[in-house]
């Protein structure tokens, strides 16, 4: 009941928030608290969470569409719980961030926010196809109103752009959801058992492709990161992606056993030339979001090849490496538009010089940027190290290229603390440009602190995010259910 | 002396409803003063809509098994009594959506018309013989021709009457020379009788049975036979536009299937592939067409031709699974078809002027309610999930892939893809502004807040709330899809 919980509760208050008639304060506030009280709730169900047990926790399976054998099923295992929990602290400072940022129309807005948090926590929850498939579209639903409505000078494009990709990824994925549930009387991921069909998996890597995005399904991802409100960029790059790290693990990697053994070099290199690319054309933006929007697919593309290692290094670091992508990127996203709403613009030729006089921004860039470079002893260096030991497993190359993307990452991370806090004054600079203030704080620090936990006790994720901390038995025993 | 044959007159009682109503709205009009005619008709209609429902709902009830009456010339069924249900209900929440129209003349003779219209097509979805089945769609298609026309003074209307007219009657002609040519191959006029006579490998048979499926074809606006669809959605009164998008759709396929499936079983491989052809046709026309659209009539009357490629892929699937997803998609389909031609009709008459893409704009922020509503009957048709449009979908793509025909559900995704281009291209203009473009008050002709319509709201919201209710209490509805679908002898 507890998972549904943790669905329901945002996507009621996504209503609540619409309907009722309240003021621009009392809106924010509502929708806060509705925020924290997911919070709440997740701490709650870490409390006996049973990271150990091989029946997904705190689950609830209605019956829905029996002529199809679709049931509401949802519940969690370990790796979906720490997905669903970096959600919510997520989505909680992204609400925060927009009653900081004082949105126009108010009700609408914070609804989809909210609406979009519900449905992402749904996607990670779900334990049928059908339920997944469900919120990993009806995310879009929100998503494309937030950026077309709230968005950037350029934001129908990048709304037409984002949804034309998406949706034609998932659309494929629909094709796959059909043949592969109906093929085997069932929708439920406990009991599909396992295609051989290459098509179907297909149909799912193009589409799980394009959301995260992998090489050469990015187009919209410059686009639509720079267009988004930096919130809802936030929620785009540190959530909506890992929807995509939830499908290969708990969709493709289970239920496609023979063709994922067969498309391996195919994905890997892939996952490699994302990295390279990411990471080089990160270093050559010429504005914040545009270093994250790249770094975030370089990032994707690292996690893909833990992923697609298929063994127990590298499984144990795709899950910890998304959720430190995940604060990171959405951390650095909500930096962006705080220093955005005081230049008004995010280019580096105008900005530099911010370090003095503004300590505690200076501070959060630097703390942020040494995350996202992956310093040694970080939490983002564990989870990088643990894909890169899992990937050389199935070849040293792919490590090499992952090592050198790594230098990579250290080149665009400097150059953007630099381009940001050091060299000249740019000309958007104002001297009345003041320090982060303390609501600002309240929203970035949080993810900073996380980050800093979990820098001091990675192992708290890896070694409880599958069952008995092996997630390949873990994964093969699903393969094993085939009726 | 002739025996009187027995009639069953609950069996009868939905279509009579309508019928009354007809008959007491056309009376109002001659004897209720002109000042009270409005408010009568509407009462009168709302009633009898409901009563029809209602009855409809007892037929459903008693009859779990189909049996012939009224001389075998209609089934009593629960495929028919639940298609009777839904035209009884669109035709309720058209009547709602009507009362705000402003109409001045013909005020009785439209309710008339319209329910005269749904009593042909609630009698036409249980025929039982070719002749039953010629006679009911005459009844409906030459009320649906007057109401095309009654905005006597707009050209477009009038226009649309007549190419519906002439339209129309040639798909009739060709439906009615069909069954002459099924009827000199086998001698008979039951469906039944048809199935169970011999001289069925003769060619004129086959060559019927394709006359009579192009002649439903004309109804549903499929393509190749959808050319009059565009031009008539467009001319006729919205409201009319609401109803005909809707209840022809339920009383054509429902009766299609009825067809294809009790009189032409052993010709099942030809029509299959025949309905598939067809409805590859209207997935790929309907959807290239409604994206060079800006008028939003136009727009949704190819999305209507589109549809109807959906609902046909569910018969071609000739199972039992694709009649329940064909009856169940019909539900979702028809609110979301009748709510978006609501909300059409609601800008009509605050602009006075047809509604396009460009003067849709802004409606989301100014009737927060309707642009809503809109948004989601737009997104249900797309096919996106938490509308009942999507398991829909889900529904027809799982019948056509168990009966084997992948290649249909590949065809089926890529429309629906294709159909995002415009669907979302009305959110768009509901919400979004592109920089350069006037504020919304350039627009707006009149000035002040549009005009309430109670009714109308009521009308869009029970549309909405079938819309996304069919979603979340899909069960219900399959079971009732699946005890009407278990009346045809799969």
């Amino acid at each position: 009941m507890l998972t549904t919980a943790l669905i329901v509760v945002p996507l009621a208050g996504a209503i609540l928030v619409w309907v009722l008639p309240l003021s621009r304060e009392s809106t924010s506030g509502l929708a806060l608290l509705v925020a924290l009280a997911e919070v709440g709730l997740w701490l709650g169900s870490a409390r006996n969470f049973d990271f150990d047990s091989d029946v997904a926790q705190y689950s609830t399976t209605r019956e829905w569409f029996d002529q199809l054998g679709i049931s509401y099923s949802v519940g969690l295992y370990g790796f979906q719980f720490w997905l669903v929990g970096l959600t919510i602290v997520v989505g909680a400072c992204v609400v925060g961030y927009g009653a900081w940022a004082e949105r126009e129309h108010p009700r609408a807005y914070f609804g989809l926010l909210l609406f979009l948090v519900g449905s992402i926590v749904g996607a990670f929850a779900a334990q049928d196809l059908i339920v997944f498939y469900v919120f990993f579209e009806a995310l879009l639903i929100p998503a494309f109103v937030l950026i077309g409505v709230w968005g950037g000078p350029q934001r129908v494009k990048a709304t037409l752009t984002f949804v034309i990709y998406e949706m034609a990824g998932s659309l494929l994925m629909l094709a796959s959801v059909v043949a592969l549930g109906i093929s085997q009387g069932t929708f439920a991921l406990a009991e599909i058992g396992t295609s051989t069909n290459d098509w179907v998996f297909l149909g799912f890597l193009v589409a799980l492709a394009v959301r995260a995005p992998i090489l050469p399904f990015h187009g919209w991802l410059r686009i639509a990161y720079t267009e988004a409100p930096p919130e809802v960029s936030a929620l785009l790059s540190g959530l909506v992606s890992k929807t995509a790290v939830f499908g290969f693990v708990w969709i493709v990697l289970p239920h496609f056993p023979g063709p994922v053994a067969d498309f391996r070099t195919l994905v890997l290199v892939l996952a490699a030339a994302t990295l390279t690319y990411g990471s080089v054309l990160a270093f050559r933006q010429p504005d914040i979001r545009g270093v994250i929007a790249y770094s975030s697919m370089g990032q994707m593309g690292l996690i893909m090849l833990g992923i697609f290692a298929f063994n127990d290094l590298g499984l144990d670091g795709a899950v910890l490496h998304s959720v430190n992508h995940g604060l990171v990127s959405a951390g650095f996203f909500l930096l962006a538009g705080m220093i955005e709403a005081r230049a008004g613009t995010g280019e580096f030729s105008k900005l530099g010089g911010m370090a003095k006089g503004r300590p505690i921004l200076a501070t959060l860039v630097l703390v942020l940027g040494m995350f996202t470079l992956a310093v040694p002893g970080s939490t983002n260096f564990a989870g990088e190290f643990s894909i890169l030991a899992g990937v050389f497993d199935r070849g040293w190359g792919y490590a090499a290229i992952g090592v050198l993307a790594m230098v990579l990452a250290a080149l665009y991370a400097l150059r953007l603390i630099s381009a940001i806090l050091h060299e000249r004054r740019g000309g958007a600079v104002r001297d009345d440009a003041g320090d982060l203030v303390s609501g600002e704080l309240f929203l970035l620090v949080p993810l900073v602190v996380i980050l800093a936990v979990l820098t001091a006790w990675p192992a708290g994720i890896t070694e409880r995010s599958f069952p008995e901390n092996q997630p390949t038995t873990f994964i093969g025993s699903q393969q094993e259910l085939a009726p | 002396m002739i025996d009187t044959p027995s009639v069953d007159w609950l069996a009868l009682s939905p279509t009579l409803a309508l019928l009354a109503v007809a008959g007491g709205t056309l009376l109002g009009a001659v004897l209720v003063p002109r000042a009270a005619e409005r408010a009568f008709s509407i009462s009168v209609s709302v009633a009898g809509f409901g009563a029809s429902a209602v009855l409809a709902g007892w037929v459903f009830d008693r009859s779990p098994e189909p049996t012939a009456v009224v001389v075998e010339s209609m089934t009593r069924d629960r495929l028919g009594a639940l298609a009777a249900i839904l035209i009884a209900l669109v035709g309720l929440v058209v009547v709602l959506l009507s009362a705000g129209d402003g109409r001045r003349s013909h005020v009785g003779e439209y309710y008339a018309l319209l329910a005269a219209a749904s009593a042909g097509m609630v009698f036409f979805v249980s025929a039982a013989n070719l002749m039953t089945m010629f006679l009911a769609l005459e009844w409906f298609s030459i009320a649906l021709y007057v109401l095309c026309a009654l905005d006597t003074h707009r050209r477009a209307s009038l226009e649309a009457g007549l190419k519906y007219l002439i339209i129309g009657s040639f798909g009739s002609g060709i439906l009615l020379f069909g069954c002459a040519l099924v009827y000199g191959a086998t001698g008979e006029l039951g469906f039944t009788a048809i199935r169970e006579a011999t001289g069925a490998d003769d060619p004129l048979f086959v060559t019927g049975m394709a006359m009579i499926l192009a002649g439903l074809a004309f109804k549903v606006s499929a393509a190749p036979f959808h050319m009059w669809t565009p031009d008539v959605y467009q001319g006729a009164p919205t409201t009319v536009t609401a109803f005909m998008s809707a209840a022809t759709k339920i009383a054509g396929l429902v009766l299609m299937l009825r067809v294809l499936v009790t009189a032409f079983p052993e010709q099942a491989e030809i029509w299959s592939v025949a309905v598939a052809v067809l409805a590859v046709c209207s997935l790929a026309i309907g959807n290239f067409a409604a994206i060079a659209q800006r008028d939003v009539k136009r727009l949704l009357a190819y999305s209507s031709v589109s549809h109807a490629g959906f609902l046909l892929i569910a018969i071609a699937a000739n199972s039992t699974a694709g009649s329940e997803a064909l009856l169940y998609y019909l539900i979702p389909y028809s609110a979301a078809s009748v709510g978006a031609f609501a909300v059409v009709a609601a800008r009509e008459r605050e602009l006075r002027r047809p509604v396009t893409l460009d003067n849709l704009a802004g409606l989301g922020w100014e009737r927060p309610f309707i642009g809503v509503c809109m948004w989601w009957f737009m997104l249900s048709m797309a096919g996106f999930p938490l509308t009942g449009g999507f398991l829909g979908k889900l529904f027809v793509f799982s019948a056509i892939y168990e009966a084997g025909w992948w290649w249909l559900v590949v065809i089926g995704v890529l429309a629906t893809a294709l159909s995002l281009a415009y669907y979302l291209n009305v959110v768009r203009s509901l919400y979004m502004r592109s920089g350069e473009a006037p504020a919304t008050g350039a627009v707006i002709a009149a000035g002040g807040s549009p005009p309430r319509d109670l009714l109308l709201d009521a009308a869009v919201g029970a549309a909405l709330v079938v819309t996304i209710g069919s979603f979340f209490f899909v069960q219900p509805l399959v079971d009732l899809a699946s005890d009407a679908a278990a009346s045809l002898p799969f």
